[in-house]
């Protein structure tokens, strides 16, 4: 019998509780990949074609910031997800991801899985719940950051 | 006779808890660029008080003026007080320019402890942010010396930058024990900063704990604890099980002056640490 990337799949948080028939036409657009620490996921303003479950590892956030070199302004690590700018046209990463420490993840093909959306609807909202409150999360955090809790003012 | 009445009213000096004792600086440590901690030991040679993990003194400097801050040495030392805190105002700067054998008074302990007595068998998460880490220090070291009382120990920290991070070396030495999961995170990364970044309730999430058997004691400005409380909440730690430390001034120290009331509670006498489930319904309250 061949192995699919399904059971990691159902073992992640992120798709905790989905209907089986998802996962399987998730692990349709879905490839298991490794990466060492210091190469770089994705880089800003390139084509965004795929999200990425982290397996293990961490991935730091970066933006450029002339002067001062990249800037990480977050890490993510296992458990996360990384990666909405497949779901929005025109599909550019709007940050890069280096690789912090030696990652597993598997990685979603977002083409494939923006095709798969538009033919179940049932599927996309599905999706679109789960990265709704990922964003939601990581707005909420940002707002936080921008108070500046621990500074002396 | 006269060495009785002395006894006497020196006993009774001790007991009144508006006089301050006298302690001798044995040494100031910076902790960070702005956090200082002072190390300091009865003037006249005599005991220090015992004191609750999360209690606090008010430390007096002569001519300048009275404060609270928060124990954060070992509670199992006895022969040495250590407080922490930031050079933000006009005592705690006069304090940051103490030398080795000044001389300070200091009132106290004041207030409630962490219950750290109260948690036995259960998982212990301590959730600090930025100086709230000094309160917690003793809560930590008294968990660490009684480990088997305890199920799984969880810290989880956060700081402004790396430069921020409060007691570097202590938390890496935290991090080498087996039997002790410690998470750090900051809120802005830089170049020689490899760790994580983000807001401490980032790691809530992924910390390894049983939220149904778990005590919680946080720490950190007031903003911080409430997203803290609501991230421990989200993962299932009921409120009753959650501990806060609450900051008002104060200034006498023994709930009589009622300059650190909060809403029914005196914070000098009835805090600072409290059940998150006393005063969850104040904390979001704008008009206190």
């Amino acid at each position: 019998m061949k192995k699919t990337l399904e059971p990691l799949l159902e073992k992640h948080p992120f798709f905790a509780g989905l209907d089986q028939a998802y996962l399987e036409v998730l692990t349709g657009c879905a490839s298991n990949l490794r990466f060492r620490s210091g190469e770089y996921l994705f880089r800003e303003g390139d084509e965004a074609k795929q999200f990425f479950v982290i397996r293990e590892g961490a991935v730091a956030l970066e933006v450029f910031v002339p002067g001062a070199g990249a800037v990480t302004i977050q890490t993510v690590e296992e458990g996360d997800v990384v990666g909405w700018s497949w779901l929005f046209p025109p599909y550019r990463w709007h940050f890069s991801g280096r690789v912090a420490s030696p990652l597993r993840v598997l990685a979603l093909d977002g083409k494939c899985l923006r095709d798969k959306c538009e033919q179940d609807h049932d599927l996309g909202y599905e999706l679109l719940k789960r990265f709704s409150g990922i964003m939601l999360d990581r707005l909420q955090a940002t707002r936080v950051q921008l108070l500046d809790l621990y500074g002396t003012h | 006779m006269l060495g009785l009445q002395t006894t006497d009213f020196t006993a009774t000096l001790q007991q009144n808890p508006m006089l301050p004792s006298l302690y001798r600086v044995q040494r100031v440590r910076w902790d960070t660029a702005d956090t200082f901690s002072l190390e300091l030991s009865p003037a006249d040679d005599g005991i220090i008080p015992e004191f609750m993990p999360g209690q606090f003194n008010m430390l007096y400097i002569f001519g300048v003026g009275e404060i609270p801050v928060s124990i954060s040495g070992d509670p199992a030392q006895s022969n040495l007080l250590v407080h922490t805190t930031r050079a933000v105002g006009t005592v705690s700067r006069a304090m940051s320019k103490l030398k080795v054998d000044d001389v300070l008074g200091v009132r106290g302990p004041f207030g409630t402890g962490w219950p750290v007595n109260d948690v036995h068998g259960k998982d212990v998460v301590i959730i600090a942010g930025g100086i709230g880490l000094a309160p917690l220090r003793p809560a930590m070291y008294h968990i660490m010396a009684k480990r088997e009382n305890y199920g799984r120990v969880v810290l989880l920290y956060g700081a402004r930058t790396a430069r921020d991070v409060l007691y570097g070396k202590q938390l890496q030495q935290w991090r080498a024990h087996f039997d002790l999961d410690v998470y750090v995170t900051v809120d802005r990364g830089t170049d020689s900063w490899r760790g994580s970044v983000g807001l401490v309730t980032s790691l809530i999430g992924r910390a390894p704990f049983d939220p149904l058997n778990t005590a919680a004691m946080v720490c950190g400005p007031e903003v911080m604890m409430r997203f803290t409380t609501l991230g421990l909440e989200k993962r299932g730690v009921s409120a009753e099980n959650i501990y806060v430390s609450l900051e008002r001034n104060m200034k006498c120290g023994v709930g009589l002056c009622g300059h650190c009331q909060l809403g029914a509670a005196f914070i000098c006498k009835d805090g600072p640490v409290f059940p998150y489930s006393r005063m969850k319904y104040l904390l979001s309250k704008w008009e206190v």
